[in-house]
């Protein structure tokens, strides 16, 4: 077994896992009861999944051009997967697309009420 | 850095190096002309649409920042296991929670750093950032997986607490209430105020933060 032939088998491992990640992560969609619990499974398993794919493709490939812009790739993905999640989020808590009662501690909607309550004062 | 000065060229530099850097690696080819039209286009996106100013003052310590992503690589990949392992469980549903933690730091930076790193880590959200009282509310998956309310809101703080150790002053650490890094403690730059707060959150709850 030569190098070529261990890059090949640790590329096809990397793939396999994340593709499992990334299908893992839309049945977490499919099936969390609320909005938030959704944008768990949207955005995180996804990230690692991505990683292991962009890692398996770069061994695979083995490019030096082609790894950095997987890099980049994967950058971009660190970036801004926690904005689209806090924007969703976000928007989800004030338009009342979250539901409070399957959360076991909310503290957020407590001090929104009670900086309702102090600007009704 | 002088806070509110004019922007001057020279601090632009660092980003349109970085845009040509970009513009490059997508064309794929280091050629003059992919070089020189890079350069164009920073400046040009840098004077049509001029990002606000973080201002970064702190110190960057090899140690802590090799420990913050350490440790950052360590829990995606551990949190990604836990949260796959949330969505194959069929037949129960997990307990979420949203909690308020107030952070400890005073800056912007570092609120921010703090904020990504935790959404970043599976199994918690950022649902809500007051930045005037450096107020976190994160939005935890599965409460009994994390270990308890507590427990996860002092990850959040420990998430912090790595942040500023990998990048900020030892004079914001030691306003920040703790203690300073643990690796620099032997030489003997102890601040006075460290001792008060020790690891846990400060002790009266909302509004401690101030600007």
């Amino acid at each position: 077994m030569n190098v070529s032939d261990i890059a090949m088998v640790a590329s096809s491992v990397l793939l396999v896992l994340g593709s499992l990640l990334t299908l893992i992560a839309a049945i977490g969609v499919t099936r969390f009861p609320d909005l938030l619990a959704r944008m768990h499974a949207a955005t995180k398993p996804q990230v690692l999944g991505l990683v292991l794919m962009m890692a398996g493709l770069a061994l695979a490939l083995g490019t030096s051009q082609v790894t950095w812009k997987l890099t980049l790739v994967v950058l971009f993905q660190l970036i801004t997967a926690p904005v689209s999640a806090h924007m969703v989020g976000r928007a989800g808590y004030r338009t009342g697309k979250v539901r409070s009662d399957l959360l076991v501690v909310d503290e957020l909607t407590d001090d929104l009420r009670a900086a309702r309550e102090e600007a009704d004062r | 850095m002088r806070a509110g000065g004019p922007r001057t060229w020279l601090e632009k530099f660092p980003m349109v190096l970085w845009l040509t850097a970009l513009w490059v690696l997508f064309w794929g080819e280091l050629s003059l002309a992919n070089v020189l039209v890079g350069v164009l286009i920073g400046l040009f996106v840098m004077t049509v649409m001029p990002m606000p100013r973080i201002g970064f003052e702190g110190r960057v310590s090899v140690i802590g920042t090799a420990i913050l992503l350490g440790k950052f690589a360590v829990d995606v990949a551990m949190a990604s296991v836990q949260v796959a392992g949330q969505a194959l469980r069929f037949g129960r549903d997990p307990h979420g929670a949203v909690i308020r933690v107030p952070l400890r730091g005073h800056s912007d930076l570092f609120l921010t750093l703090t904020a990504v790193l935790c959404s970043l880590v599976p199994g918690s959200i950022i649902v809500e950032a007051h930045r005037l009282s450096g107020t976190l509310y994160v939005h935890i998956l599965d409460v009994p997986t994390v270990g308890g309310v507590e427990k996860a809101k002092a990850d959040v703080l420990a998430q912090e607490r790595r942040v500023l150790y990998a990048l900020a002053t030892d004079a914001d650490i030691a306003e920040a209430g703790l203690p300073p890094r643990p690796w620099k403690r032997s030489r003997g730059n102890r601040p006075n105020a460290a001792s008060a707060v020790d690891n846990g959150r400060p002790t009266d709850g909302e509004g401690t933060v101030t600007r």
